[in-house]
């Protein structure tokens, strides 16, 4: 009574009085406490509605104010109806309500902006970090994957064809002459329709990189497979060009986009192996919790992922074909690699405790 | 009124209580599966219709293009716009594949239009905030557990991969097929993210029962007659019946008040009389609420009439 009474009276103003006085009372007890109540109900789910529609802007400050006290009062309602009335309709109507605003009181509290700021601010480097050893475990499968791959060829030139993906028009096949190999890594500057490949590139590669995480689940095996198959082409590419001493000038075309895609793809290769590691062994915690942190974190590095795909798309579509000597292409691989490790291992943001 | 609430037994199963940091249990109903996979098809429709909506519009943007091309003649501006439109229909894809989900569940009603139309949303299973990387986690799996299936679903049917197609369809449909083998119906991505997805129904404040002329022990307008029921007859019944009185009354349809009518009357020992059904049961609805309020306050409760 108390509580009904101060709300309705206090921001109904007269107007709730006078239809207060035109309700005839209720029978029972249990609707009578419901007749007390209700504008409170009523003022609440306004509120709940309004801002699910996410129509934020056109509440006013008072109602925003409102809705914490509102929200406690009905749940107050509730359980008090739960001891006293047997009315089922009101009881759901109150259980709905309560439901919907705690959603509200609890629920994101962060806009999409909100969160990018804090994500670029630090949250992207501390889950980085957190995945340390995972990155560790991905970047010596991907190493043993890149000489699997040399060996393999260097071995038995057969293996090439198995390796690498190729159609019967690339020059890159075993036997190409060295003039034939310097001409796809030099002299593609003058080259019409660069950012469509690098939009097409981006979504392809995302879209893999997305896929190395997801198998993670799997106990990150398939993730680790999946390294290994993308690296031995790396090493069946870089075996060929060795053999017509083009190693060095194949390492720069490569490097420009290079370091910042095989980074992003051995971050997601690490993200889905952190997933599955904490499955397989969650130590103290319950499987569940296990796996929906390491979910969160590995989800952060996703994000992270795919924006370092942005980059190296465009570094792919324009920097390669426009930048033609060696020398600065191996400094701006330097340099991007660079500036990711010191952003993930050095930077400590606000986002730090994440 | 929903179906939930129409059968309580078939949603039991499903109810987990969920208490707040005030000390309220909330319960939430986790939603069935049949419910996530018709607004998975929905959203999935309307994906659809938004990936043919932006192909026909950039398609017309580009025959304004072509038309501008003829008469202005000037090759590279033209080749620049093209690329350009390219490129905003490669990034729109990407994006309709891959943000849609998460664009709509980080709003505040955290659904996507599918899910709202059928009543679910999204929620954080400790109890906590729902937070962006929730969203984001559970989302990022959506690829491994929806469209590889179907895409090794093809693959497989052609045949082209023997063996190695059927065992990837197997592998791929046990991630399909999650939801289907726990409790709480989590698919993988749920389960990594720490979510599930409960029902979010929206119910309208029906009038108060307890408000008409015949409750209030006045007279009955078309007969005159005031109906007083005793001890003995209001102890028939518990709280099942009552609520499933009280439905039928809120429902108002003429069969259904005769009949119960008239089974209450065999049940307590009345003799039936036709034209007065509803302030009867009106009458009979309040007395037998007060009682068994007024039993419950003193801790004494009675299921139903076995009760």
């Amino acid at each position: 009574m108390a509580t009904g009474g101060l709300w309705g009276a206090g921001l109904f103003g007269g107007k709730a009085a006078l239809q207060e006085a035109a309700i005839t009372a209720a029978a029972l007890r249990s609707d009578r406490f419901r007749q007390d109540r209700e504008g409170d109900w009523k003022r609440l789910e306004a509120i709940v509605s309004r801002m699910e529609s996410g129509r934020l802007r056109r509440i006013p400050d008072a109602d925003l104010l409102a809705l914490p006290v509102l929200y406690r009062t009905v749940a107050s309602s509730l359980s008090v109806a739960r001891e006293t009335s047997l009315d089922a309709a009101t009881l759901a109507y109150l259980e709905g309500l309560v439901q919907r605003a705690w959603f509200l009181v609890y629920g994101p509290r962060q806009s999409l902006w909100g969160w990018f700021k804090g994500f670029l601010g630090g949250g992207l480097s501390a889950a980085v970090r957190g995945i340390w050893f995972d990155i560790l475990i991905a970047l010596a499968v991907m190493v043993a994957g890149t000489a699997v791959g040399w060996l393999l060829v260097a071995g038995d030139p057969e293996w090439y064809a198995a390796i690498v993906p190729g159609n019967f028009m690339d020059v890159r096949q075993p036997g190409a002459s060295h003039e034939a190999l310097k001409g796809t890594l030099f002299g593609n500057t003058g080259q019409d329709g660069l950012s469509i490949f690098a939009a097409s590139l981006f979504s392809h590669n995302a879209q893999i990189a997305i896929l190395a995480f997801a198998l993670g689940f799997a106990f990150g095996i398939p993730s680790l497979l999946l390294l290994v198959q993308n690296t031995a082409l790396l090493g069946a590419m870089l075996w060929l060009y060795d053999g017509q001493g083009l190693l060095l000038d194949f390492t720069g075309w490569l490097s420009v986009h290079g370091t910042t895609e095989l980074f992003a793809i051995l971050l997601a290769g690490a993200a889905g192996l952190h997933i599955g590691r904490n499955i397989a062994f969650p130590g103290t915690r319950g499987v569940l919790q296990a796996a929906s942190e390491a979910g969160q974190r590995a989800a952060t590095v996703m994000a992270g992922v795919v924006l370092m795909l942005v980059f190296a798309a465009m570094l792919e579509g324009f920097a390669r074909q426009l930048v033609d000597s060696t020398q600065a292409r191996l400094a701006i691989g330097g340099s991007m690699l660079a500036i990711w490790l010191g952003y993930f291992f050095a930077f400590r943001g606000r986002g730090a405790e994440a | 009124m929903s179906a939930a609430t129409l059968r309580p037994g078939l949603t039991d199963r499903r109810t987990r209580t969920l208490v707040t940091p005030e000390g309220i249990a909330i319960k939430m109903v986790v939603a069935s599966r049949g419910a996530r996979f018709g607004a998975l098809a929905i959203d999935l429709v309307l994906i659809v219709v938004l990936i043919f909506a932006t192909t026909a519009g950039l398609l017309a943007v580009f025959g304004g293009i072509s038309q501008a091309d003829r008469m202005t003649a000037s090759k590279s501006g033209v080749g620049l716009a093209v690329q350009f439109l390219f490129i905003l229909w490669l990034a729109a894809m990407f994006l309709f594949r891959n943000a849609y989900f998460l664009f709509f569940e980080l709003g505040p009603r955290g659904a996507t239009p599918g899910k709202r139309l059928v009543g679910i949303r999204i929620a954080s299973r400790d109890g906590g905030r729902l937070t962006a990387e929730m969203v984001l986690a559970r989302n990022l799996l959506r690829d491994l557990e929806l469209f590889m299936p179907i895409f090794m679903l093809l693959a497989a049917r052609g045949g082209d991969m023997g063996g190695a197609g059927i065992a990837g369809l197997t592998w791929f449909l046990i991630f399909a097929l999650f939801p289907c083998f726990n409790r709480d119906a989590l698919r993988a991505g749920d389960l990594i993210a720490g979510t599930w997805v409960v029902e979010a129904p929206k119910r309208k404040l029906q009038a108060a029962m307890s408000l008409g002329g015949a409750s209030r022990g006045e007279a009955s307008e078309t007969t005159g007659a005031a109906y007083r029921f005793g001890e003995k007859e209001l102890s028939a019944y518990g709280e099942y019946e009552l609520q499933t009185l009280e439905r039928v009354l809120r429902e108002n349809r003429r069969e259904g008040i005769v009949s119960v009518h008239e089974a209450i009357c065999t049940k307590i020992g009345w003799d039936p009389g036709t034209g007065d059904e509803r302030a009867f049961l009106e009458t009979y609805y309040t007395q037998l609420r007060a009682r068994l309020e007024g039993n419950m306050r003193l801790g004494k409760r009675k299921a139903d009439k076995w009760g």
